[in-house]
């Protein structure tokens, strides 16, 4: 094992997050929320993401624009699981949206991660613009941008390859794509001609990457690689990570667990416990403890105010102008 | 006197040398063409863009979202159209995030007919952006409302699009923009980019002044008895000489220049028309489901007991585009005969 790689840490948080979207589906399945979307079957390479990330407020910190699927990284990052819960529930207290938005769609300014939205893709057309910020201020701060794999084709996709290596402005923006070769039900197979959606960024010169996602080690290191390369050398790079999705689309397909997908939690236990640096007992004691906090997190979550209805005014302009026209 | 383009240019170098705005971009925005309508020429932070209107859109939203003043160009509103849902993401990401993320972000387009742009240089925009919640759109039809009008966008918090009247671009105004010399040979011999090579050339910017039209403010700009008249943008001028025509014929009206289409200016509006008792609201817009609507609806809504007329709106028909032949395109979207013959029969209505 490599020593700089933190794994223990690394699969604490991949359980506290698979943990938190189990607990998320099961407020679902109980019907004290909505909908479910989320990110089980992307925690190896998510959270090695969330890690490597320079967290912080302002350009010369990361951004990140995520996806629905982005859990992991901002468990990583440190976000509390009370969090999910309570965007699950669509709490008042829901900080990242006072619930409006759908379970998992965070926003975090002081930590530069961009508000999550539904459309599809549209993130990677608004992370040129953080990514140009970046490099126009000179700072040392990246961004980074992901997404699914279907998703590609989208022509977001394509501005995102398009606008961040024009010649001589090239930004400091990390492109990946977590494929799990799902697009709904639709399969990668039958919509893709390209081999390999990372090889789109040779035609722009880029520099690209893929990798296991599943593997918490490749992850960790590709990331490593990737983030280092953009930061250091101010250009684009396309990663794409090869993941897993395990409770199949949404709680719109029933948000089962399914067997016939690589978990990578799993891989990285046998190999905690092959290499002797956790036991099955301690490991069983890690998943014990988050299910506990998941559970006073929802707890809590149950004793917390919804929104008024007078607040579906609130903030339609900054600063809570005025946008009502019946009082203009 | 400037025209609406060299006051846009004005307003756009008052906001590089004081509001910080840094970048301004889009298709050919930049040098050596300094946009297509020359409202960007000479300045300092332009830059061209991809021929991609959605990158352009989510490019500005990227950076208002990093807190960095810019104003994003789409050449022609007729392709804003591709960029519908990054527009509404604009307009929701404050509201979505509970105030935490303000995009302040000013998209300018050239919207309207008037200069025989054919089916696609002649959309109009105002009653697909009044659809957009989250934004403010303004619509200014001379160059000193243009001029206030983007400073006023440039320091707001929220996205505002900027829409231009093209058919007014050029039009001189008949008010100073502070600091504007006042002799225009001097002042295009400052600010206009000669014809030919243009790579040594700079302008020498006018010591502009602030001048803020607030967003939401509208203007009266004739007073009457007859009847209120509501417009925007390019059918301003058209109203302003349909009434005055009409008042050698003895009946008058009151002209609004709403300026601001959201938020709007309706105690300006009402006042008027409690004044008037008659209203027609006019735009170029098609005119199913066209925000001229929405203005008719509220007048009925609240101010019904003090009409003494229909209230009525005239606005372009619901076509799928504006043809190019005179012929078409004159039937297409109000020309001055049909605003006379509108403001007459709002003024003769016995009720
Ligand atoms: C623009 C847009 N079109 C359609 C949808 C509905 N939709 C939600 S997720 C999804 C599939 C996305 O697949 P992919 O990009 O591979 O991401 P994954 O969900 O597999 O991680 C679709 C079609 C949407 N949200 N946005």
């Amino acid at each position: 094992m490599n020593e700089k790689i933190p794994l223990k840490k690394i699969h604490e948080l991949m359980v506290k997050s698979r943990v938190l979207e189990e607990r998320l589906i099961k407020i679902y399945k109980s019907g004290e929320g909505f909908f479910w979307i989320g990110g089980p079957g992307q925690e190896a390479f998510d959270v090695c993401l969330g890690l490597q990330l320079k967290k912080g407020r302002g350009n010369q910190f990361d951004w990140f624009h995520g996806h629905y699927r982005s859990t992991p990284v901002l468990v990583a990052m440190g976000m509390e699981m009370i969090e999910g819960v309570r965007m699950m529930k669509n709490l008042a207290t829901d900080r990242s949206s006072h619930g409006r938005n759908f379970c998992n769609h965070y926003g975090f300014p002081e930590w530069n991660v961009a508000p999550i939205s539904s459309p599809i893709e549209v993130q990677y057309s608004i992370a040129i613009g953080t990514a140009w910020a970046q490099r126009a201020e000179k700072t040392q701060g990246i961004t980074v941008v992901t997404g699914g794999d279907a998703g590609t084709a989208e022509g977001d996709f394509a501005s995102c390859l398009v606008w961040s290596s024009r010649p001589g402005s090239e930004l400091p923006l990390l492109i990946l794509v977590e494929d799990n070769r799902w697009g709904i039900s639709t399969a990668a197979e039958t919509q893709h001609g390209d081999k390999h959606i990372a090889d789109r960024g040779k035609a722009f010169g880029m520099k690209t990457m893929i990798v296991d996602g599943n593997n918490a080690e490749e992850s960790w290191n590709a990331i490593a690689e990737a983030v280092d390369y953009v930061r250091t050398k101010r250009k684009p790079l396309l990663l794409q990570a090869n993941v897993s999705r395990l409770y199949g689309h949404s709680s719109a397909s029933g948000a089962s667990f399914v067997t016939n997908e690589t978990d990578p939690i799993k891989i990285l236990e046998d190999q905690l416990m092959k290499e002797k640096i956790l036991t099955e007992k301690q490991i069983k004691a890690i998943w014990e403890k988050f299910q506990e906090s998941s559970m006073n997190a929802l707890n809590l979550a149950r004793t917390e105010p919804q929104p008024t209805a007078e607040s579906v005014w609130d903030y339609v302009y900054a600063g809570n102008e005025n946008a009502d026209w019946r009082k203009f | 006197m400037a025209n609406m383009a060299q006051a846009i240019r004005m307003a756009l170098h008052y906001g590089e040398s004081h509001l910080g705005l840094k970048d301004i971009f889009g298709e050919d925005v930049g040098p050596p063409l300094g946009g297509v309508f020359t409202a960007t020429q000479g300045l300092t932070t332009t830059w061209n863009s991809p021929l991609d209107e959605r990158g352009i859109i989510g490019m500005g939203i990227g950076i208002a979202m990093t807190g960095r003043r810019c104003v994003a160009e789409i050449q022609f509103c007729d392709y804003i159209f591709n960029t519908i849902d990054l527009l509404k993401i604009a307009g929701n990401t404050c509201w979505a995030t509970y105030g935490q993320f303000p995009i302040p972000l000013v998209v300018m387009t050239p919207v309207g007919s008037g200069i025989r742009g054919s089916i696609y240089h002649s959309h109009s925009f105002d009653s697909w952006a009044t659809r957009l919640p989250g934004w403010k759109m303004v619509m200014p039809s001379n160059p000193l409302d243009a001029y206030g009008l983007m400073l006023a966008a440039l320091k707001d918090q929220n996205p505002v699009l900027y829409m231009k009247p093209k058919a007014l671009l050029r039009v001189k105004g008949e008010e100073l923009i502070p600091g504007e010399p006042s002799d225009e040979k001097e002042l295009r011999s400052m600010i206009d980019a000669p014809l030919g090579d243009r790579s040594q050339w700079k302008p020498q910017w006018p010591d502009l002044k602030e001048y803020v039209v607030p967003i939401g403010k509208g203007k009266r700009l004739r007073e009457g008895q007859n009847g209120t008249v509501v417009t925007w943008g390019r059918m301003v001028p058209l109203t302003l000489q349909a009434a005055q025509s009409l008042e050698t014929q003895g009946i008058s009206f009151d002209v609004i220049d709403l300026r601001s289409l959201y938020p709007y200016d309706w105690s300006m509006i009402k006042e008027s028309v409690m004044k008037t008792k008659r209203v027609l609201f006019i735009n170029e817009d098609t005119e199913v489901t066209n925000f001229g609507e929405h203005l008719l609806r509220r007048s009925i809504e609240e101010l019904f007991y003090h009409l003494e007329a229909r209230p009525r709106v005239l606005a372009g028909k619901h076509l799928p585009g504006i043809g190019l032949n005179p012929v078409l395109e004159d039937n297409s979207v109000p020309q001055l005969h049909d605003i006379i013959h509108e403001l007459k029969e709002l003024a003769s209505e016995v009720p």
